[in-house]
């Protein structure tokens, strides 16, 4: 066949439509890779806290020969957590104004939004440590009982996706600072956003089976 | 400058383009040698090497047996002590399972699902080597415990407390924990990004029914993955924690229960033999309707019932544990469930059946293989169908009757698939085909000696030989089938050999010239990996392919006739793209596997000393880094061997615009 | 107070695609917060048999509330909330079954594996 009939053929089978620039490639769904990235890895974080949680909740009551010291349960301070929840809470009402300030280019706010969110989430940090160190003045050690154990993993896995939160949020805030993440971007605040108000629910989830029903 | 979807210039220069702020984030721009494996991010290259490291650990996993088999050969074998044989079979099933079957149909699924739909690339390609590389140290982070004390002893299932360190005092289930956690963010990296790869690169028109069926199995695996790991996360962290700070989640004394550990593994454990059958059934939904030149039958509904067991499959796992004390009600739920999943299955071997039934079959290797998997994976069928009546498990569980069972569906069906996929891709990937008659001898001699291994276990099994026991007594009856079924496993050891023989044979002769290049489409295919040369250009498609139809390279080529009779119209290599366009592509990157190396630092830190895990973490901050501030390509990268003139702001439609699904042809 | 009345109340500020106002998000964190303050009374005043399942709604509502708005799960793409919730159900069906066999089902202690009493 003429090099022009196999270019024909091959035109005919697959058209000429062009590709763009790796970078800007249109996506079937209409919504960007990172978008649903976020909500994949969410819809999966889900599963690791639904394991933690239903650890704890089966280990909480547990008791063996060897058992000593109190329960979690025993020590809980309800008022001082439910402060450190209500602080938690009210990050996500400043995380999403950070998102909606970036969406309408107000860059200044985007920034006071974000620090405040970071600072929020440092402060339900703090509060944290100072409950747990207050636990284990108690008597509440890591290794104490397997109710001690079961708590403070999954206490201590939530803190640490709080943390790397607000490593996040700071990140945020420096790019933002500086200039290379601009309004065009806000998608990567509203990514984040997503992030920590996972951090959230999972909290609602943990304050109610864990600390306040009996 | 145009802006990239993923990260920010650093620093720009008044002719507009970029450039990194400092030497250090400059990219890799090999392409060839060493450093263009090590840095590559193109899928391709990564499949390969998922595939190649694989098949290494298919060689250690495969001598684990052998020497398992030759203990076994005789009654009170000499060959291994108790404590060597403990961790024989437990490294032999965790790498068959983590480290040979997952990575190569990660290896397979990396290489063609973007060819597959018409794809340039995965939705991440840094983050896709990023998961190789994790997945390659991982691996040799879990075997390097042979060197430092003794391999993990407890069972690829590691049930606790038995592999708490009052019971496994030595450091091999530390290595498995933290090797196991390591390959684990590995699938689930790669799980999503196959996921957003197949949900958004898609080429126009090519709807959701009408992938191929081996792209629809790929993303059903990745959603179990995506949804199995983290809990089997959570049990290798309860575990490691109980063994490294003495927490007390499987500490009886303490009140713990030890099904705890068997319904956290067993929740990841059963979706998981779907994540290692599904890849092969839908190499097999690829290759049956190619070597019967015929459409599979009921494509909907293979698909759907690929979907069915991929729910299904979270409803079963404590049949794995009707012996454990479950309790009657638990054991009724579960043995229903673990019935009806049958169903599905079953569907899917009916539709193979029927899709060779009056076809032209052509008996290649890669079909051969195929019709294998069918005829072996039924028989695995069955008798997991006799495991679910959990009276008659009671008899089974622990015996060799299971293991019969679940070497008939993972070698007789898993790994038969994804023999036929080596064979029928091999052409694809590397240019030639490997040799017919070598390949006929590594099938033959594989089913036969597979079929002498593993089929003597189901007598010996209903005759009650245990599993896990390093030998048996010459009272017990045991001699003669395990006598032939060591036998078996020598001569699937000949077919291997003849294998690699094959790859390297015709590997060698291909350079040399003496066997012949491949053409675009040497089997007459039906999907789109075959519309582009053989090998694969790096690039993947010159043109962006429209599709209007389920298999549309062969609606390309065979169109009905005014009688309705389909007709040749086109030959696949005539009507191929050429690979002759160079369009630019994302260049390499040092950071994946820096940041790779970071974990198995910090694992070993974990086992050794925390100064350790230290250096690790600051390793991966550090990659983390230059991952994030690495220039998005290097501008003098060239691409295919050629200069870059990429002007990056010409023709830039708008960059969020969908897609129209049903877009027109030509 | 429940999120018909307060989505009502936001209907006429909602610009469809961004999902709230500013100020119809801080009037969802002040429902939050009450909803939060509810949670807590059950801690100082005795809700007798209504607590558990109090606690259980209120959570689940607290929760529904920062996916569907702060998360804007409710004027996305309905591919996010099947990508979320297939992970959110399926722990909860998942741990729930485990929960189940372990507290209800399993033998007493004292039965051993072999004996299905």
């Amino acid at each position: 066949m003429a090099d022009t009939a196999e270019a024909q053929t091959s035109e005919l089978a697959y058209g000429r439509t062009e590709w763009d620039d790796y970078h800007h490639l249109p996506t079937n769904t209409g919504l960007t890779n990172e978008k649903v990235t976020m909500w994949a890895f969410l819809g999966s974080d889900c599963l690791l806290f639904g394991a933690l949680i239903s650890t704890y909740l089966l280990c909480r009551n547990r008791v063996g020969p060897a058992t000593k010291g109190p329960t979690a349960a025993d020590l809980f301070d309800i008022p001082f957590t439910s402060v450190s929840s209500f602080v938690l809470l009210m990050s996500s009402l400043t995380m999403v104004l950070a998102v909606t300030s970036i969406q309408r280019a107000e860059m200044e706010r985007c920034k006071l939004w974000l620090l405040t969110t970071a600072s929020l989430g440092s402060i339900f940090i703090a509060g944290q440590v100072y409950e747990f160190t207050g636990f284990y003045r108690e008597g509440l050690g890591y290794t104490t009982n397997i109710s001690s154990s079961a708590f403070y993993t999954l206490t201590g896995f939530h803190g640490v996706h709080v943390s790397l939160g607000i490593v996040m949020l700071v990140t945020m805030w420096v790019l933002v600072t500086r200039g290379i993440l601009g309004p065009e971007r806000a998608e990567t605040i509203e990514i984040i956003g997503l992030y920590w108000h996972f951090v959230d629910i999972v909290w609602i989830v943990i304050f109610a089976v864990v600390y306040l029903i009996p | 400058m145009a802006m990239t979807e993923e990260r920010p210039e650093v620093l720009e220069l008044e002719s507009g383009e970029t450039t990194p702020s400092t030497g250090a984030f400059a990219r890799p721009t090999h392409a060839s040698g060493w450093r263009a494996w090590f840095f590559t991010i193109d899928h391709k290259k990564i499949g390969i090497m998922y595939c190649a490291v694989a098949m290494f650990w298919f060689l250690c996993a495969g001598i684990e047996a052998l020497l398992i088999r030759a203990q076994l050969f005789t009654p009170n074998g000499t060959v291994l002590s108790a404590d060597q044989y403990n961790q024989l079979f437990t490294m032999h099933g965790t790498t068959m399972v983590f480290l040979v079957i997952m990575p190569l149909a990660a290896g397979f699924a990396n290489y063609m699902v973007p060819l597959q739909i018409g794809a340039r690339d995965v939705a991440f390609p840094r983050l896709n080597a990023l998961g190789l590389w994790l997945f390659i140290f991982g691996g040799i982070f879990l075997n390097l415990s042979w060197f430092l004390g003794g391999g993990p002893d407890g069972g690829w299932f590691a049930y606790a407390p038995n592999t708490g360190v009052t019971y496994s005092p030595g450091s091999g289930m530390d290595f498995y924990a933290l090797g196991l956690q390591i390959a684990g963010i590995a699938s689930l990296i790669g799980s999503i990004n196959l996921i957003v790869t197949i949900l958004n690169f898609r080429a126009p028109g090519m709807a959701m029914l009408r992938m191929p069926v081996f792209t629809w199995m790929i993303l059903v695996v990745q959603f179990l993955l995506l949804l199995s790991l983290p809990v089997i996360t959570v049990a290798l962290v309860l575990l490691s924690f109980d063994r490294t700070f003495d927490a007390n989640f499987f500490n009886v004394a303490m009140g713990a229960d030890p099904l705890l550990w068997q319904h956290l593994f067993w929740i990841f454990g059963h979706p998981e033999v779907y994540v290692l059958i599904l890849p092969s059934f839908g190499i097999v939904s690829e290759t049956l309707p190619v070597f019967s030149r015929k459409p599979l039958f009921g494509y909907s509904i293979v698909v759907l019932s690929g979907i069915a067991i991929g729910f299904m499959g979270w409803g079963v796992w404590a049949h794995h544990m009707f012996v454990s004390g479950l309790g009657p009600v638990g054991v009724a739920a579960f043995s229903a469930t673990t019935m009806f999943i049958a169903v599905p299955t079953g569907v899917k071997i009916l539709n193979w059946i029927a899709t060779m039934w009056g076809g032209n079959i052509r008996f290649t290797i890669p079909m051969m293989f195929s019709i294998s998997l069918v005829s072996m994976f039924t028989i695995g069928g069955l008798s997991g169908v006799m495991h679910a009546i959990a009276p008659a498990d009671t008899q089974q569980t622990d015996t060799y009757f299971i293991v019969a069972h679940f070497h008939y569906v993972l070698f007789g069906g898993a790994l038969m698939g994804l023999f036929a996929g080596m064979y029928y891709w091999w052409p694809k990937a590397f240019g030639y085909r490997l040799n017919e008659a070598l390949g006929k001898w590594h099938f033959w001699l594989v089913l036969l000696g597979f079929n002498t291994a593993f089929g003597p276990m189901h007598i010996l099994g209903l005759q009650g030989m245990a599993r896990r026991h390093s030998r048996y007594g010459p009272e017990d009856g045991f001699d003669f089938w395990n006598a032939v079924s060591t036998i078996g496993a020598f001569v699937i050891l000949i077919g291997m050999i003849i294998f690699a023989v094959n790859i390297i044979r015709t590997w060698l002769r291909y350079k040399a010239g003496t066997v012949p290049q491949e053409p675009a489409d040497p089997w007459d295919g039906r999907t789109l990996e075959w519309a582009i040369p053989s090998p694969a250009p790096e690039h993947n498609f010159d043109y962006v392919p429209v599709v209007t139809d389920v298999d549309d390279f062969w609606h390309k080529k065979y169109q009905a006739d005014e009688t309705g009779k389909l007709r040749k119209v086109a030959n696949g290599n005539d009507i191929a793209q050429k690979g002759d366009q160079h369009p630019h592509l994302p260049s390499p990157s040092y950071w994946p596997i820096v940041l790779a190396a970071g974990f198995p630092l910090i694992a070993l830190g974990l086992i050794y000393n925390l100064w350790l895990s230290g250096i690790g973490l600051l390793l991966m901050l550090g990659a983390i880094f230059g991952w994030s501030l690495e220039p998005p390509t290097d501008p003098e990268a060239g691409h295919d061997g050629q200069g870059d003139d990429h002007h990056p702001d010409e023709n830039d439609p708008n960059s969020d615009s969908a897609i129209v699904e049903e877009a027109p042809v030509g | 107070m429940n999120t018909a009345t307060v989505s009502e109340e936001e209907g006429h500020e909602e610009h469809h695609d961004h999902g709230l106002s500013d100020i119809g998000y801080i009037k969802v964190a002040v429902l939050l917060a009450i909803l939060t303050a509810v949670e807590v009374a059950t801690y100082f005043f005795d809700f007798g048999v209504v607590e558990i399942p109090s606690l259980l709604i209120l959570m689940a509502v607290k929760f529904q509330i920062v996916v569907s708005y702060f998360m804007h799960l409710k004027f996305d793409s309905k591919v996010f909330t099947y990508l979320f919730l297939t992970g959110l159900i399926l722990a909860m069906l998942v741990f729930a079954a485990m929960a189940t066999s372990m507290v209800f089902w399993q033998n007493p202690s004292g039965c051993d594996a072999s004996a299905f009493c």
